[in-house]
């Protein structure tokens, strides 16, 4: 943070701000393998954004046919052959711990990569500065022209720059509506204008969300609005794994000092490998000096390694003066340990607990999924008037009932009650003659449907007694559900 | 504003308003402009609104506004509007023989709605919430009737009442009071409840039990049947079964022969339209009991 208070200073002189001005960060382009890495985490991520919505997934003729959708509608969420209902929404809750115990495990292991290779934020970021780089040529480039007078060229520059940035947002804001409907039909509907108009709405919310976030604010939304850096902050100990300057090799930074074969500075006294290039302050998408030591801002995308390994090879110096390391092992280097190998850093206790806790979260949630009934049955007692006496003496009850079936096709199902003896039942829609043991009947698909009936039985002493309702389906899959309920009777005599 | 670097001399920062106490200073730090102009934009938005609404209260009602809204004309319109969507229904409903509908058709699934609603309001007065009624008040979710329990037996129960003597149509029968008038008594009317509770099967055989049976044959049989099972024709409950609109212990049952009953019902015809009457035919129907 240093490196930010420093610069939004300048030019403070008599007025005051309350908010420091952003500096212009135009970071220089540079190549390497975390650069390629990058590329490569950026083509998938954005790919499996794009993509998705476009897989289809057979499931039968009573449920959409995309592989991921979520139907806000009729309130379900598909993911390939998993069905979500609203009911099962502690599925998403699971999802979510693991999501939360994912990062953590991933910042014990490789300290901030989300941040640095697949946030959204920072892989829509990484595009838009490709972009601008594409039309107003690179760093130096970039601070002339916005020194430069407006002007024909420059106004060009800024059109298709902006006109760039908002295509790109306008495609992010389109595919994403596309996990909400069908995309195919909602992609014609969109074309031809027919589509809901909160389809539209969306689209220019999140075109604007990503213009300004990915365009305008970029490393802003890191350093002032993200909670992670922080939370990361707490997390990150001696022994996880950041990009670190190797202050102790590169001090005191020799500036323009000529150096001899071995490259050793000629000049008296001992001076560190560090030629003081700004090559890595260059770099860098959110504008700090890496050489400053750990900070927040950093968010650690490995650029600033690529680039000083660059200049070290030049001035013929070991690579790794900026490199992903741990403070630990720092100091053991410093102190003239042989470097330690990555996967020493990566492979510790904490890694396997928190990869333990994060399996044990995902396998019972497979196991719940697995295991889980298609058939749900719920009983709600008639609470006005709870009883009924019929003319012959006996007791009528009446119970509203909640049938679930989440197959996406009929399913015939049989009702039967357990532990009240004598009793029959009916359907409201029948004829009370049609009354038996048991009641038969065909449940509509991929839904909750409701049924009244009626169970009637001996008055016998006057008291409530508890009972099953049992449904069981009669076809070959089977499956059943039960539950409880009570049946009322009358304490006093007519 | 406390960081603000403050120099009065050099006139910099925020003007002093010439008071000072022990050395703290009044100074004028003015308002943002934008909240200004955000203050203005509310006086101004405020004063179109009086302009527009309902806003400043007089003596009988507020001043009208030049729009001409009123929440009690919103009501007012809702409702015209959801009485239009509803019109063709009703109509279909007012002319409808409800007991030829089809129980599964949408229109008879709307009656029994529009009947639930028009229940709430008519009839759970005296027949309860739950259609369960009270001592006096027939419930109606059970298989007994008084008067019948088919579709047209109920139209006619509700459209007519029970008793009315301004209906021409009406339910009407009289017990006729066997103590209070003197035809029987107060030893033979024992006899009598004897006879009856022992058809109930309330209570055993007895010797009283069977000298009742001889004055029931004389005197309620006409009615009530010579097996007590009652006639629907006068209104006159099944004897035997096990649903008592006034009660089946001794004393209940020597009051009601004593001093007779004489239940009534509004005639609704009078006081609702035809499709109101159809829609609680088809709800009072569905209760359990409908035949």
């Amino acid at each position: 943070m240093a490196s930010h208070d420093d610069r939004s200073g300048k030019g403070g002189g008599a007025k005051v701000r309350l908010y420091a001005r952003r500096p212009d960060i135009f970071p220089r382009a540079v190549d390497g393998f975390y650069r390629r890495l990058k590329w490569a985490i950026m083509a998938v991520t954005l790919a499996i954004y794009y993509v998705t919505p476009w897989l289809r997934w057979d499931r039968g003729p009573y449920a959409p046919d995309q592989a991921v959708l979520i139907d806000l509608a009729h309130r379900r969420f598909y993911f390939f052959s998993i069905e979500i209902w609203p009911h099962e929404f502690y599925y998403v809750a699971g999802l979510l711990v693991m999501a939360g115990v994912g990062l953590f495990l991933v910042t014990s292991t490789i300290g901030r990569a989300w941040c640095g290779y697949a946030c959204p934020q920072t892989v829509w970021t990484d595009l838009f500065l490709h972009v601008e780089r594409f039309i107003d040529g690179d760093r130096n480039a970039q601070f002339r022209l916005k020194k430069a007078p407006w002007g024909m060229a420059k106004i060009g520059k800024r059109v298709a720059k902006h006109g760039v940035w908002l295509v790109i947002g306008l495609l992010t804001g389109g595919a994403w509506i596309f996990y909400f409907a069908d995309a195919p039909a909602l992609a014609r509907a969109l074309i031809a204008g027919t589509a809901a108009p909160v389809a539209y709405g969306t689209i220019a919310v999140l075109t604007a969300t990503t213009y300004g976030l990915g365009g305008l604010m970029r490393e802003q939304v890191c350093i002032y609005m993200c909670p992670w850096p922080r939370i990361q902050a707490a997390m990150l100990d001696e022994r996880s794994l950041i990009v670190t300057y190797k202050d102790w090799r590169g001090e005191p930074r020799g500036h323009g000092l000529k150096r001899d074969a071995e490259g050793n500075a000629k000049a008296s006294a001992k001076v560190g490998d560090c030629i003081d290039c700004n090559a890595c302050v260059a770099v860098c998408p959110t504008g700090i000096d890496i050489r400053d030591g750990a900070q927040m801002a950093c968010i650690t995308c490995a650029l600033c390694i690529d680039a000083c390994d660059q200049m070290m090879a030049k001035v013929g110096r070991p690579r790794g003066l900026i490199d992903y390391a741990t403070l630990e092992d720092c100091r053991a280097e410093a102190a003239g340990a042989p470097p330690v190998p990555i996967r020493r850093t990566v492979l510790r206790p904490r890694t396997f607990l928190y990869l333990g806790l994060w399996s044990a979260v995902g396998l019972a949630m497979l196991f719940m999924l697995g295991a889980r009934t298609r058939l749900d049955l719920h009983v709600a007692h008639d609470r006005n008037p709870l009883w009924v006496r019929m003319s012959d003496g006996s007791i009528r009850n009446g119970y509203t009932l909640k049938l679930r079936n989440m197959e996406s096709r009929p399913r015939d199902v049989t009702l039967t009650l357990e532990g009240l003896p004598g009793a029959t039942l009916w359907g409201a829609m029948q004829a009370e003659e049609e009354r038996g043991a048991t009641l038969h009947f065909t449940l509509p698909p991929d839904r909750v449907s409701e049924q009244r009936i009626y169970v009637r039985a001996p008055a016998a002493d006057g008291k409530g007694q508890d009972f099953d309702f049992i449904l069981a389906a009669t076809d070959s899959e089977g499956g059943q559900d039960r539950d409880r309920s009570t049946f009322e009777r009358p304490e006093e005599q007519p | 504003m406390t960081d603000k670097q403050r120099d009065p001399a050099e006139g910099a920062g925020p003007q002093s308003m010439g008071h000072e106490w022990d050395g703290i200073e009044e100074l004028n730090n003015p308002l943002p402009r934008w909240w200004l102009w955000t203050f203005y934009a509310t006086i101004l938005f405020a004063i179109g609104y009086c302009v527009v609404y309902p806003a400043i209260p007089m003596l009988h009602s507020a001043t009208p506004g030049v729009s001409g809204w009123s929440s009690r004309g919103q009501l007012a319109a809702e409702t015209a509007q959801a009485e239009a969507a509803r019109a063709q229904m009703t109509a279909q409903l007012a002319s409808v023989d409800i007991s030829t509908l089809d129980p599964a058709s949408p229109l008879m699934r709307a009656a029994v709605e529009g009947g639930r609603a028009a229940f709430r309001i008519n009839c759970v007065q005296c027949h309860g919430s739950g259609a369960a009624g009270s001592k006096g008040y027939p419930n109606l979710n059970d298989d007994d009737w008084l008067w019948g329990g088919t579709m047209a037996e109920i139209h006619q129960t509700i459209a007519h009442g029970i008793r009315q003597p301004d209906d021409a149509d009406t339910r009407l029968s009289q017990m006729p009071a066997f103590g209070r008038d003197g035809i029987l008594q107060p030893a033979e009317i024992d006899d009598v409840v004897s006879f009856v509770r022992n058809a109930a099967r309330l209570e055993g055989a007895s010797a009283s039990a069977r000298r009742g049976a001889a004055l029931f044959e004389t005197n309620c049989a006409v009615c009530h049947g010579a097996n007590a099972k009652g006639g629907r024709e006068f209104g006159a409950p099944d004897l035997t079964d096990a649903i008592w609109l006034y009660g089946s212990d001794r004393e209940a049952l020597t009051q009601t022969i004593a001093n007779a009953r004489y239940g009534v019902m509004p005639a609704w015809a009078h006081r609702l339209d035809p499709a109101t009457i159809n829609m609680l035919t088809a709800y009072v129907h569905q209760l359990g009991g409908g035949e």
